[in-house]
């Protein structure tokens, strides 16, 4: 059954981080992709004894290096000067890749514009034509990890619904996303559809009317 | 050859022919080998096709190289970045090839080219445009696509440290595409800011063996920070 929390509003983008950080098992191996999937982070306890990935070479990599700490030679993904953790190791590209490719990682934790009800995940290129295409390692981390976990809003600006029978934006991946968490529902995706796990500020009938689809409850 | 040889950084890209691929290291700045891009540059090599994982930032090392014409095709991963106006201007006037490769497909097309592997099924970017055109194929119920490998004629890297040989250690996340780089060129050319005699790295620790390297250059204080906490 849906957990239908109609009671209160929607999440907001803390709220959505410490969800998702709440649901990474203990002694997971992680990465968590550029922008808003990087403030998992900050939610996840110590406890945990979670070992974060970052794709230019590194496990056990720590928070955002502030003053002395901060070193040229040691960065995340997103160029962002880092820190390292007790038992942090350093690998090239090609290992740090076959890592991810060869399904060693247990969680990996993505943006998207765009994710179907099926787990297809576009996240790397709107199509428009003048667009310079940039892929980064995008489509390497879509497929890699055991559990591809979704962060977004669930609707556009605009209203239209980011969760779609099939994307129309280039797809990242195919059958690759597990979970969509975000402001208006938890979604578990599968070969069958889309299964809401959890509502906020809205019931499922609604979420339902809103998106057109033919959303399962679980 | 047993010794690489040490030599400066314009006579170690004097050999640099026209038409050339050429591998180059880093990942931002990160394991960047500025020096060597930038006598790459003053050397003046043209119709290049450079691999790096991005194209060039700001007006510097791999955006100079592009912005003077001698660059004809780039293969990365992320072009698009914040200080990429050297390559979005090429690249929208028309005056650059691009081959937009997932980064991990990048690294892992350079490995096959130094481990003598002819080409290899990825999953990564099945069912998306990168894979148009391309040979598919299901094993064990997953789909995969050809991939073929990327050969260097030259390559460019940055490691920390080297001995007279030129075994190659690296210094944390710098580490990055120098180490997959140096096995898949015909020629490697490594800048490092520190050489020691031949048996002061530890040989458990070095990343990359001698046989990989063929010229050091080294640039002393070029990373003062690379000074501490490297193995070796």
């Amino acid at each position: 059954m849906t957990a239908e929390h109609t009671e209160r509003g929607c999440l907001d983008k803390d709220e959505i981080a410490a969800l998702v950080a709440a649901d990474i098992p203990n002694g997971a191996f992680v990465n968590l992709g550029i922008g808003q999937p990087t403030t998992v982070a900050d939610h996840l306890s110590p406890d945990q004894g979670v070992v974060l990935h970052t794709e230019n070479g590194m496990l056990g990599m720590g928070r955002a290096a502030v003053g002395d700490e901060i070193d040229p030679d040691l960065i995340n993904a997103g160029k962002v000067p880092v820190i390292e953790t007790p038992g942090a190791s350093y690998f090239h590209h090609a290992d740090s890749f076959a890592m991810m490719r060869g399904g060693h990682l247990d969680v990996c934790v993505l943006g998207a514009f765009q994710v179907s009800c099926t787990g297809d995940l576009a996240n790397w290129h709107t199509g428009a034509p003048d667009a310079i295409p940039a892929v980064g390692g995008a489509m390497d981390l879509a497929i890699g990890a055991k559990q591809v976990f979704v962060m977004m809003s669930l609707f556009t600006r605009e209203g239209t619904s980011k969760l779609v029978d099939e994307c129309t934006y280039p797809l990242t991946g195919r059958h690759c996303v597990s979970r969509v968490y975000s402001d208006h529902a938890v979604i578990d995706l599968t070969p069958e559809g889309a299964g809401v796990r959890a509502t906020y500020g809205v019931s499922l009938d609604e979420l339902r009317m809103r998106t057109g689809l033919d959303l399962m409850s679980n | 050859m047993t010794t690489a040889h040490l030599t400066d950084a314009d006579a170690a890209v004097a050999d640099i022919p026209d038409g050339a691929t050429v591998l180059i290291g880093g990942f931002g700045t990160a394991g960047q080998p500025m020096e060597l891009i930038d006598a790459l540059h003053r050397h003046g090599a043209k119709d290049l096709t450079v691999v790096n994982n991005n194209a060039g930032n700001g007006d510097h090392g791999l955006a100079a190289l592009l912005n003077t014409g001698n660059v004809r095709k780039i293969l990365c991963s992320f072009p698009r970045q914040r200080d990429s106006w050297v390559f979005d201007g090429l690249y929208r006037s028309g005056k650059i090839e691009l081959e937009v490769v997932p980064q991990g497909n990048l690294a892992e097309r350079m490995r096959a080219a130094g481990a003598g592997i002819g080409a290899f099924f990825s999953p990564t970017g099945v069912g998306t445009p990168l894979a148009e055109g391309k040979e598919e194929r299901t094993i064990d119920g997953r789909d995969y696509v050809l991939e073929y490998p990327i050969r260097g004629d030259f390559a460019l890297v940055k490691a920390h440290r080297a001995d007279r040989m030129g075994n190659l250690v690296y210094r944390k996340t710098a580490r990055n595409f120098g180490p997959v780089m140096a096995t898949a060129a015909t020629t490697t050319l490594a800048q490092v800011s520190d050489v020691v005699e031949t048996g002061e790295l530890d040989p458990e620790s070095i990343v990359t063996p001698s046989i990989y390297v063929d010229r050091v250059v080294h640039l002393p204080g070029v990373s003062e920070l690379a000074r501490e906490g490297a193995a070796g």
